[in-house]
């Protein structure tokens, strides 16, 4: 166990550096879709809700409430997330035909796991 | 199975890294969020594949989630996004404070569970608690249902948001003991919320962005703190990421700004809400103008800087202010647009907004290319634009937002403003631009006025 903790420390403060590392140097007008991609990013939490409460035998009604909760909010921020960065970068794509086609397919590639 | 899932966690966080790295970058953005969208799909699913029960209520879960985000994110207006993400964002931290709370739950107040995942467990429920609280206030301040200006307690706040946290982590400390009544995780849920209300409400609206992006950094640092105590790589990676890259990405706002984070969470603009100037001796009335009038002034001008601001975006006049800028192109007039790092209300959003009407990227000029050239400008048409154009960050050392950078506006030959009326900009204070002697003012609805300029224009 104690190995365990360590190899995840560690990759705790490597991946901070990573993300130190990638942000570095932003333009201005790129602010706003990163924060909405990063923030797609943490979705990750999903993950949290469906491990708990696929190892749950026999959960009490409470449980299943908390935790069906928390897979929703998951699923919000992941999806939601990653749609609204893409509607944004959508506006810097090219000029002539402008972006509607494209918001249909990222709903497939998106719609995940279910 | 028992490599299948950590080989694919590892794919999943390269491409979230990958992805990320692509949005950093105008022309590799859009795949950037796609590489990292693809890089969460296997990582569901990989997780998916270690579900061992109760997968109904994970689909139902699912289920749920997706026919609340997509509408939500497909349908929301453009000029709505930053609320959207403070709301996206705050989702994700109560996910990790309800996962907090049902660990503590089903462990019985975490007997029997190593020091390392009651530490982590309650770093997450308390962190993401107060991001998904903060987050709800900045989503009602930028959605005008709470009021944009700082609502706090003045000096006893520092003071009581410090008991606050003092009183969560006691809570922790306690619950963390191991089998401890729930009532103490409770109890740390509800004091991080409070103190979640109470850091955002104080802070005025004009910097809600910089604390939409804290919140992020936040959520990002309490999912990793999760990862850590579930054992599980992907969520330790991903987390982590945005806790590092969000706190540089907050910085970068802050300094566009001219604001420091401390200050900024401190309270916002120093919690004065009372009109600064008022008796600075400058002569307060201002000059209104027709439409034909601006018309003739920007068809005979050799340079027209266009500074759109959120009022442009709220009346939908990009389109409007795109055909009239076309009209003047066509009489041989220059047309620039200034665009300050935080117009609008989010640092980028008044790029999208005006890519979105199809104005040429190249057009679109930060504020430190543009700065030097209003003096040589005829005319500098403020559509909406309120504070970044504000002299008195400049020259007045007692106004709140002293100190911030702003277009030199007032450096052009003459400005004209279009504006709905007087009333004051999102920051809450008087703009001595509109008096001084070079402006007039075109009150009305920017789209209409654009509009009845741009026919102007074309009767000309």
């Amino acid at each position: 166990m104690e190995t365990g903790l360590l190899a995840n420390l560690a990759i705790l403060v490597l991946a901070g550096f990573v993300g130190f590392a990638v942000i570095s140097k932003v333009p201005n007008t790129l602010h706003t879709p990163l924060m909405s991609g990063t923030n797609a990013i943490h979705g990750i939490v999903l993950l949290g809700g469906l491990i708990v409460l696929g190892h749950l035998e026999n959960p009490s009604v409470i449980d299943q409430i908390l935790l069906v909760i928390a897979i929703a909010f998951g699923m919000i921020n992941v999806i939601g997330g990653f749609l609204v960065t893409d509607r944004m970068l959508g506006m810097f794509k090219a000029k002539p035909e402008a972006r509607q086609a494209p918001d249909a397919d990222k709903v497939a590639t998106n719609g995940k796991g279910h | 199975m028992d490599t299948l899932v950590p080989i694919l966690y590892i794919i999943a966080f390269a491409l979230f890294i990958y992805g990320l790295m692509g949005l950093t970058g105008p022309k590799t953005a859009v795949r950037g969020n796609l590489i990292a969208a693809v890089g969460m799909t296997i990582a569901v699913v990989a997780t998916l594949l270690e579900v061992r029960h109760n997968w109904v209520l994970i689909i139902v879960g699912l289920v749920i989630g997706a026919a609340l985000g997509v509408p939500s994110a497909r349908t929301v207006k453009m000029t709505a996004m930053p609320q959207m993400v403070a709301l996206f964002n705050g989702v994700g931290g109560g996910a990790v404070a309800l996962i907090a709370w049902s660990e503590f739950r089903t462990s019985t107040g975490f007997l029997d569970e190593p020091g390392y995942v009651v530490v982590a467990s309650m770093f997450a429920a308390i962190v993401g608690s107060i991001s998904f609280w903060g987050s709800l206030i900045a989503f009602g301040k930028l959605q005008e249902i709470l009021p944009g200006r700082p609502i706090g307690l003045g000096k006893a706040q520092q003071f009581v948001n410090g008991i606050l946290l003092l009183a969560a982590v006691a809570c922790a400390v306690v619950g963390g003991m191991g089998g401890a009544p729930q009532i103490w995780i409770i109890g740390l849920l509800v004091l991080a919320a409070v103190l979640g209300v109470l850091v955002v409400l104080p802070i005025g609206g004009a910097d809600m962005p910089v604390v939409i992006s804290l919140l992020n950094a936040l959520t990002g640092l309490s999912a990793a703190a999760a990862g850590l105590a579930l054992n599980n790589t992907a969520m330790i990676v991903a987390g982590m990421i945005v806790g590092a890259s969000g706190s540089i990405l907050t910085n970068l706002m802050a300094t566009a700004m001219n604001r420091s984070i401390p200050a900024i969470v401190a309270g916002g603009f120093g919690g004065t809400t009372t009109l600064p100037g008022a008796d600075d001796g400058i002569d307060r009335t201002v000059k209104s103008t027709s439409a034909a009038d601006a018309a003739i002034q920007m068809a005979y001008a050799s340079q027209v800087i266009v500074v759109p601001g959120y009022g442009m975006a709220v009346a939908q006049a990009q389109h409007a202010v795109k055909d009239m800028a076309k009209l003047l192109e066509a009489k041989g007039v220059e047309v620039k647009y200034a665009i300050h790092p935080v117009a609008g209300r989010m640092p980028g959003h008044m790029n999208v907004l005006l890519a979105e009407a199809d104005v040429s990227y190249d057009a679109l000029k930060e504020m430190d290319d543009i700065n030097g050239e209003f003096s040589r400008t005829d005319v500098t048409l403020v559509i909406g634009a309120n504070d970044v154009t504000n002299p008195a960050a400049r020259t007045d050392p007692s106004s709140p937002i002293h100190g911030m950078p702003i277009l030199n506006v007032d450096e052009s030959r003459s400005v004209i403003v279009l504006k709905r009326s007087m009333s004051s900009g999102f920051a809450g204070i008087d703009n001595p631009l509109f008096y001084a002697e070079n402006t007039s003012m075109l009150f009305g609805d920017a789209k209409k006025s654009v509009a009845a300029v741009t026919e102007e224009l074309k009767a000309l």
